[in-house]
């Protein structure tokens, strides 16, 4: 086990207002990634009572979808080029988002080119659906991922 | 006596470190009760415990000493002998030294020092004797939290109770309290602290005192908890707040004058630190103090403070970011709470010593700086944000200086007002006003927006001195105070400057700042009292011009526009307030006129809907206003509507609406709030029918609904707030139009046999029903449904059958009008009354036994005369023998529903047979398959007509229980018995479910469920859950069978509300666990309800509701719910997402394996 924090230190951003949609019953109603970002952005960090948010891994830009051909990417930034939580986060994501969409979706999430030390190696393990799963077979890393999705500490 | 073996138990368990805390204090409780119906005294209790108050185990003695405090502190009502008292204290003041018991010796002290001195209570030598010791015998800090608290309450006590012992012990107590309260740290115990200081310093106030040697030491210890900072992110320790504590503290600092010295230096220099909430704090230490120090201790800070308070001001007002935030035209600047509380002090500090503070502020170099370069500031647009700041501090300062006394007003404006003159290229005028050097003072260079800005300020300053905060105050102010003079040489020019503002033809958006100001500034100018400051009649009026001109002619520019109507009102309520004969007509003939000559029909300058803004905006102004205006707007109406009569012109027809609109929903109401005004309605109502009896020639031929429903709605507000005679009169009038010049009248005042005779060809006289015969109609009826109950109503026979006739014709208000007529026809008449009169009994009578009805023979009206009384002739009556008598029989049904609604509404039990006539219409499609029909043939085809009927009757259900806007209600004085809605709820329910259960065709059903489903979805939710383990299972039928027609969505809807309310409740829980299973798969099927998003999105709402059921109850159906939600998921609409996303967590967690947050 690592003792300490990964990051002892992160700098934390303000939280974006929330801009509540107009009530246009005539609106496209389309999934857009505001809708993705909205659902994301409260996930806290596995190290520290901040959501991903407020650490700056994601914004409303760095979602990408695709309705007509069922695509979510989603690409995040560590805090920093060694973390080793980039993986947890990002089974957060998948768990998360695997929640509140239909299962026909294909979600991709990546880290951010250049932000991370082990940047294929995360990837490819975050995109792989057995290790996936088997991830969540783990009682502790199910847990760990479970306090952050419904913590409500923040 | 009590036997002692029975109270030394009580002892024993107290004493007894091993007992639980409950049984001590059951122990405790015991003997107080005792000592409290004086089955003990405390002289037989001292000696039966002396053993453990001095035995040498200081474990046993402070139990023991503890007991006995508590039980004086028990005793605090209970009057106890002097002597006894003495030795109480005298040995709980001996025990102070003892530190291994001090707990009780501390609580003893202090329950008797607390007590009143009618039950007896320490003297002055003995609270004296407990002072010395405690200064002897007690190292505050070097105890425990609670202990410290203990002696810092009984310090308190001492203070507060025994001042005078306390003073004769001189320097020793003040040097006893520092050292006591040195680097205490507990919120609790510091407040206490800061009383006792404050105690102290009002006790030895003399300058030469003890206090005074001392001040500089205490102040040492006081100063450090400045300013008041809680680490915890609540701002709450042990339930005192931040702000209690820092209030505290205020209040020992400002205790006495003494602390000057050491306070104010402290304060300025904490008011430069960087810490915000600092900030805040010093100035609102500083505002207390400098009045509790007194202007001569002050003085010599004066400087110090004018430099840090201009500091704070200059700084502290932040420009906004956006500028969407309002006010948005403003100068961009938002105070924040330093800027407020710097101002605060800045007040202050003028009124204690204005003098030397104004000198400081007119020769405050940096002010003079900005004043003199104010020419720098020319354009709002090229000024940097930081001199924006800067201009902002300035005004700031400027205006509350001013604010503050007329001295300091004269000052500022001496000092800073020719310079601004000068900057905006005025100069004085001579003192006739009349020529101006400036006359053609033109925009050609603009306005230097610095000096705009401040002479804006200075303004406002002035007339708030003078009007004070809204009210018109009556101070005295002498027309020559110098700044009234300056003002009023400089007013004609300084209001062409501001006018000059509004004439921008720029982008709006650039002159923003300037149109804020300007036409601010216009305001304050005609808003000045006259009694002292008497702005000239010529340029009140011009203002007034300038803003009316820029109300008619640049309506385009809205925030222009809407400023300069902000203005125009606040104008007019000024004058309406402060009686100024003069500036009302000025207003009158300027504004009011030209508002009301814009109503005339052949205006066509601005949108309607902006001129009728402006015309109601005005009116609230004042009540002369607002009757000026009424006759403009009546006569507009008036005029509009001869032309849609005459002429047919349809153009008018749509302004007439807007125009009635205004009137009804806008100008009436408004009048109950002026109120004296009932005069008005009535005369429009009066109108509304003489210009109809005038033009008898109409030559429209289509009847504009939307403007007959105008209107309507205009007659009914207009009749409705008449008073009695008012209406009386009205529908005398009213009836007399009617029955001059309609043929219906006519018609049915001829013989009813004639129309028996005709039968079935009234339904022809559909066609003939002419417009104008509709119009008076429709108008007659509204007055009706608008009248008071004690109103009477004249021919009333005559008005029933017009009613009638006019009813079976399709026409609903007609219905609506015979439904208020029963609603509020009285029981019975006084035989002394006029024959004329009808009671509710003979009005129903000639409704129900009418020829009308029964002209179609076997019609299921029948039932309601009292003839059929559910026999089964009455049953075989319901047969319909004659296809065409439908088209008679829906509209009937329509009018038995509003005179059933009538009837309900008042509680009347002939509501019972009007239900079972709609019951049997319901029915009837199960009679036409069971009954052999005379025309066998004809089965298909009459139930296919049978349809419409069975429908409407459904509908009635809903006229019965929905609240009407259109009449029955409040405002048009209906009589409503309370709860008459769960009456008939409980009355009509069971025999719709059981019509429902015993039916067996499917289209009966369907129907019956309509009913069912518009009962319930009207009935207040209360007396729903009473039932609701009965109901919920029909509710749930109720909901599949009629979720498969789209014509249902809304009757879907609003009895998916009633589920959900039952759900929702905590009473009606019970009822949905036991159908919870079919609960959820009803809701399941909503989920995907095809034609309403809000029905599904409700839908899943429920379900989320369901999952806070027991977990027994719903485990088995979870899979189900998961698998139906996950569906919705994939809904189109991004609200039901966002509930199926919510709901699906609910229910995957009631079972998870991991964790629930």
């Amino acid at each position: 086990m690592t003792l300490g924090l990964i990051n002892a230190n992160p700098v934390v951003h303000a939280k974006k207002e929330r801009i509540a949609r107009t009530e246009d019953p005539h609106c496209d109603d389309a999934v857009d990634p505001l809708d993705i970002y909205d659902f994301v952005r409260d996930i806290r960090d596995p190290e520290h009572p901040y959501s991903l948010e407020q650490l700056s891994v994601l914004s409303e830009e760095s979602i990408t979808v695709d309705e007509k051909l069922g695509r979510i990417l989603i690409t995040f930034t560590p805090t920093i080029q060694h973390c080793s939580m980039a993986t947890v986060i990002g089974l957060c994501l998948r768990v998360k988002l695997k929640e509140c969409f239909p299962p026909y979706f294909k979600v991709d999430i990546k880290v951010a080119p250049g932000s991370h030390a082990n940047e294929e190696s995360v990837n490819k393990q975050l995109n792989d659906k057995e290790r996936v799963a088997a991830a969540l077979e783990n009682p502790n890393l199910r847990q760990l991922v479970d306090e952050c999705l419904y913590s409500s500490e923040l | 006596m009590a036997d002692p073996s029975h109270w030394i138990k009580h002892i024993e368990s107290f004493v007894n470190s091993s007992s639980s805390q409950a049984q001590q204090g059951a122990s405790l409780d015991a003997i107080a009760t005792l000592l409290k119906n004086d089955m003990l005294t405390i002289e037989a209790l001292v000696r039966e415990m002396e053993m453990y108050l001095t035995t040498t185990d200081s474990v046993i003695r402070a139990r023991g000493i503890l007991l006995l405090a508590e039980l004086l502190n028990c005793l605090a009502s209970k009057p106890i002998d002097d002597a006894t008292i003495c030795s109480l204290i005298g040995f709980f003041t001996e025990r102070l030294a003892d530190w291994k018991a001090l707990r009780g010796a501390l609580v003893g002290c202090l329950a008797l020092m607390r007590r009143k001195s009618i039950v007896g209570m320490v003297t002055g030598n003995e609270a004296r004797a407990v002072a010395q010791s405690c200064l002897q015998n007690l190292q505050v800090q070097s105890l425990g939290q609670l202990d410290r608290k203990l002696c810092f309450e009984l310090l308190e006590c001492l203070l507060d109770h025994y001042p005078d012992a306390l003073v004769a012990l001189g320097d020793n107590i003040v040097y006893g309290i520092c050292e006591a309260i040195d680097g205490e740290k507990d919120p609790q115990c510091l407040r206490l602290t800061f009383h006792i200081v404050e105690l102290l310093a009002r006790f030895f106030p003399d300058p030469l005192g003890p206090l005074a040697s001392f001040a500089g030491d205490l102040f040492e210890i006081l100063g450090c908890y400045f300013p008041i900072h809680f680490t915890h992110a609540k701002g709450e320790v042990d339930g005192l707040k931040r702000d209690e504590l820092s209030r505290a503290l205020m209040l020992a600092f400002a205790s006495t004058p003494l602390f000057e010295p050491f306070a104010i230096p402290l304060l300025l220099e904490k008011l430069s630190s960087s810490l915000p909430s600092a900030k805040v704090d010093s100035l609102k230490y500083l505002s207390y103090c400098t009045v509790k120090y007194g202007a001569d201790r002050m003085a010599k800070h004066a400087e110090a403070l004018w430099s840090s308070l201009k500091d704070a001001i200059y700084t502290s007002s932040h420009p906004i970011l956006s500028l969407k935030s309002e006010p948005p035209y403003d100068m961009g600047f938002q105070e924040n709470e330093i800027a407020t509380e710097a101002l605060i002090l800045l007040r202050e500090v003028i009124l204690q010593n204005d003098g030397l503070f104004l000198s400081l502020i007119v020769g405050d170099e940096d002010l003079n700086t900005t004043i003199s370069s104010i020419t720098s500031f020319k354009n709002f647009e090229d000024i940097s944000a930081q001199n924006k700041q800067k201009l902002h501090a300035v005004g700031q300062i400027l205006s509350v200086s001013a604010k503050t006394s007329m001295a300091s007003c004269n000052k500022m404006f001496e000092n800073f007002f020719p310079p601004l003159m000068d900057a905006l290229g005025l100069s004085v005028e001579n003192s006739s006003g009349l020529s101006h050097p400036v006359e053609d003072y033109s925009l050609s260079d603009q306005l230097h927006f610095g000096a705009l800005y401040l002479c804006f300020e200075l303004l406002a300053a002035c007339r708030y001195l003078v009007v004070g905060s809204g009210e018109v105050t009556s101070i005295t102010v002498s027309v020559h105070e110098t700044w009234c003079c300056m003002l009023q040489s400089f007013c004609g020019s300084l209001s062409k400057a501001f006018s000059s503002t509004l004439v921008t033809s720029a982008d709006e958006n650039t002159q923003k700042a300037y149109i804020h100001f300007g036409v601010k500034g216009l305001q304050i100018l005609a808003t000045f009292p006259g009694s002292f400051f008497p702005v000239p009649k010529s340029i009140f009026e011009n203002i007034l011009m300038n803003l009316i001109s820029v109300i008619t002619l640049d309506f385009s520019k809205t925030l222009l526009w809407k400023s300069s109507l902000k203005a125009l009102v606040e104008i007019g309520s000024f004058i309406d307030k402060c009686d100024e004969y003069e500036k009302a007509q000025s207003f009158e003939g300027i504004v009011v006129e030209r508002i009301v000559s814009l109503m005339s029909p052949d205006d066509f300058t601005m949108p309607l809907t902006l001129k009728l803004e402006v015309l109601f905006d005005i009116g609230t102004t004042g009540q002369n206003f607002m009757l000026r205006i009424v006759k403009g707007l009546e006569k507009a109406i008036f005029a509009n509507l001869l032309e849609v009569y005459v002429h047919g012109n349809l153009k008018s027809a749509e302004s007439t609406i807007q125009l009635l609109e205004c009137y009804s929903n806008k100008v009436l109401p408004s009048f109950h709030k002026i109120g004296g005004l009932a005069d008005v309605p009535f005369q429009f109502a009066v109108n509304v029918w003489e210009q109809i009896e005038n033009s008898m020639a109409y030559s429209f031929r289509f009847p504009e609904k939307e403007l007959l429903g105008a209107i309507m709605a205009a007659m009914k507000f207009a009749v409705g707030s008449c008073s009695e005679e008012s209406q009386s009169i009205l529908i005398q009038k009213a009836f007399s139009v009617l029955s001059s010049s309609t043929s219906v009248l006519k018609e049915s005042m001829s013989d009813t046999t004639g129309i028996e005779a005709e039968g079935l060809q009234v339904n022809h006289n559909l066609d003939r029903f002419s417009c104008r015969d509709e119009w008076i109609i429709s108008l007659f009826a509204s007055v009706i449904i608008a009248l008071r109950p004690q109103t009477q109503i004249p021919n009333l026979k005559v008005i029933l059958h017009v009613f009638m006739t006019t009813l079976l014709r399709g026409h609903v208000p007609a219905a609506q009008a015979l439904g208020s007529i029963i609603n509020k026809l009285p029981l019975k008449i006084n035989a002394m009354e006029v024959s004329n009169n009808s009671s509710l009994e003979e009005a129903m009578d000639i409704i129900f036994n009418s020829s009308l009805w029964s002209s179609h023979d076997n019609g299921p009206l029948w039932r309601c005369c009292g003839m059929g009384d559910g026999s089964e002739a009455g049953l075989n009556s319901l047969r319909i023998s004659n296809v065409n008598s439908m088209l008679l029989q829906i509209p009937a049904i329509v009018g038995l529903a509003w005179m059933g609604k009538g009837l309900l509404m008042r509680g009347h039990e002939k509501v019972k047979d009007i239900t079972m006539t709609f019951l049997s219409c319901l029915l009837s499609d199960g009679d036409a398959q069971t009954l052999p029909l005379k025309q066998g043939s004809l089965i298909d085809s009459s139930k296919q007509d049978v349809l419409p009927l069975m429908k409407s009757a459904a509908d009635a259900f809903h006229v019965l229980m929905s609240d009407s806007e259109a009449c029955l209600n409040r405002k048009f004085h209906a009589i409503i018995r309370p709860l008459y809605k769960q009456r008939y709820f409980s009355t009509v329910i069971p025999i719709l479910v059981s019509s429902v259960v015993k039916s067996n065709s499917s289209i009966t059903r369907f129907m019956l469920y309509q009913a069912f489903a518009h009962v319930i979805s009207d009935t207040p939710l209360s007396a729903i859950l009473s039932e609701a383990k009965k109901l919920i299972p029909i509710i749930l039928d109720c909901l599949s069978m009629l979720s498969e027609d789209i014509l249902n969505k809304d009757i879907i809807y609003n009895v998916l509300l009633v589920l959900s309310g039952i759900l929702m409740d905590r009473n009606g829980q019970e009822a949905v666990a036991e159908n919870a299973h079919i609960i959820i798969s009803c809701l399941i099927g909503l989920i995907s309800y095809p034609y309403m998003m809000i029905v599904r999105e409700t839908a899943i709402q429920c379900l989320l509701a369901m999952s806070q059921l027991p977990h027994a109850r719903i485990y088995p159906l979870r899979t189900q719910v998961l698998r139906a939600v996950s569906k919705a998921l994939d809904d189109p609409r991004r609200a039901v997402r966002q509930e199926a996303v919510r709901c699906r967590q609910a229910w995957a967690s009631i079972a998870s394996r991991s964790l629930n947050f």
